[in-house]
């Protein structure tokens, strides 16, 4: 009688796929897989071949995760690329849905006051010098930004801050700084502007209009119009 | 029952104390029932302003220690009929021998035999400043058109902002010198209205009788004929929910061909 696979191994021009069935139990894919692997490892190869494990429906802890890593690691010349699953928990889903949504805020920043949003933040409102406003993703305000803005905060440097006033004492984007010029002049609009990490890694600032093309990616809606 | 206003700004040497007092009288002008409450316990001087001085016997942290009651620490204030007293703030005492809880319960006290309750607030935003928020329903913040005034008061206007206890907030813009202003030298009231985002209660303009007023014990809002006079007044009708224009700023001393175009009626 012959048992059903746990393990498929699949050759690609990239390296090796691992297919893990996802209906039996994490030991038993563990068994198989280490005598899957001391079987097929005969070559006399010296390069390093990458593997990527795909685990379908089943779910693996950072622990479960180490051991089939060290588990390839065993066997020679494999190295784990990567570990795909379909599915993931509800704490990494709300993480990735707040990282990627839009915080409508209504409100007015004010000196010592700070206003943090994992991800981008829509303020209908001002900054006022000496408040704060820090985001995961992009910071669009509608309002006068003469305060701070943190903009990717977790590093994202192709984050943007954009402001209907831009007259900011400090912009930060990733770990960049830039700060205002000392004096502002009295009859300067600095209206409707954006601010990114140009190609010297320096923040500068410009029209809005320039954003559709440096940063493409800020569109989010799918198809045309 | 009456409402309590705390006065405050962040920022010291603004003008709260002087505002507290100014506000007060004219309320009691109007024919309200006022009681000055100073919360600056250490460095008062509300009582100087107002010339009680010399009548304080017991005070703030005397009547929450429980070593009198409350009615044998309040100065009346003699220009008026039983309309307007002073609660004084202790001078040897310092800031932490008060707690919010306590003043809660004072101004609470308070204001059921007052029309009004006017707190003045020391400056900072510590032990001091909570104190004197705790007990209140309204506030009005003052600032004077300098920068670093106004970004002291776009601060303590966040912080009332968190208070639940607290209407929001409203401004008073003192020691406005007009021919700074007209030239750009200074803030102008719109601009500071703006940035600050909050209902404009008054202006009042730097005027050295003020000074001279409060040297004297005075509150400047007893003399009918003095600018800062009218302002005050005109804030205490606001406070009572009159709906007043600001005064025009206008110089001191308009040139005679200025006051005969104004005669005439020529813009």
């Amino acid at each position: 009688m012959k048992k059903f696979q746990n393990v498929t191994i699949k050759g690609t021009k990239d390296g090796l796929t691992l297919h893990l069935d996802d209906s039996c139990s994490f030991v038993e894919l563990k068994e198989e897989l280490d005598r899957k692997l001391s079987e097929s490892s005969q070559s006399r190869e010296d390069r390093l071949i990458s593997v990527h494990v795909q685990v379908g429906n089943r779910y693996l802890t950072a622990e479960q995760e180490e051991e089939v890593k060290d588990l390839v690691r065993q066997k020679k010349n494999l190295v784990v690329d990567s570990i795909s699953s379909n599915v993931m928990t509800k704490d990494e889903a709300e993480k990735i849905k707040k990282e990627n949504e839009i915080v409508p805020v209504a409100r007015i920043v004010r000196s010592g006051q700070i206003l943090q949003v994992p991800g981008d933040l829509l303020l209908v409102g001002d900054v006022n010098p000496g408040g704060t406003v820090i985001a995961g993703g992009n910071i669009y305000i509608m309002g006068a930004l003469k305060g701070i803005a943190h903009a990717g905060f977790n590093g994202d440097k192709e984050a943007i801050v954009t402001a209907s006033i831009m007259k900011p004492s400090q912009i930060r984007i990733s770990d960049c700084i830039t700060r205002a010029p000392d004096h502002y002049q009295e009859d300067e609009k600095r209206e409707m502007e954006c601010a990114y990490i140009n190609d010297l890694d320096q923040i500068t600032v410009d029209r809005l209009q320039v954003l559709m093309h440096i940063r493409p990616n800020i569109t989010r809606l799918e198809g045309g119009f | 029952m009456g409402e309590a206003i705390v006065i405050t700004s962040g920022k010291g040497g603004v003008g709260k104390t002087t505002t507290s007092a100014n506000v007060g009288t004219a309320l009691a002008l109007q024919g309200k029932k006022v009681c000055l409450v100073d919360t600056d316990i250490g460095l008062r001087n509300l009582d100087v302003v107002m010339g009680l001085e010399n009548r304080i016997i017991y005070d703030l942290v005397d009547v929450l220690e429980g070593r009198c009651k409350i009615h044998q620490a309040l100065v009346k204030d003699k220009r008026f009929e039983d309309l307007l007293y002073l609660l004084p703030a202790a001078q040897t005492s310092d800031k932490t021998a008060v707690t919010p809880e306590q003043m809660k319960v004072l101004i609470d006290e308070l204001k059921q035999d007052y029309d009004y309750v006017i707190i003045d607030c020391p400056a900072g935003i510590e032990h001091g400043y909570r104190n004197a928020v705790a007990g209140a329903d309204k506030a009005i913040v003052v600032t004077t058109p300098e920068v670093s005034a106004v970004r002291d008061a776009d601060r303590i206007i966040g912080l009332l902002e968190k208070e639940e206890n607290v209407e929001s907030p409203r401004l008073i813009i003192n020691r406005i010198r007009n021919q700074m202003m007209k030239n750009g030298d200074m803030l102008d009231v719109d601009e500071i209205a703006t940035h600050l985002s909050i209902d404009l209660i008054g202006i009042v303009a730097d005027d050295d009788e003020v000074i001279r007023a409060s040297n004297h014990g005075e509150p400047i809002a007893l003399n009918p004929n003095s600018k800062a006079s009218i302002a005050y007044r005109n804030i205490a009708r606001r406070i009572l929910g009159e709906s007043i224009p600001l005064q025009p700023l206008e110089d001191d001393n308009p040139g005679v061909f200025s006051k005969l175009k104004k005669f005439f009626g020529v813009k």
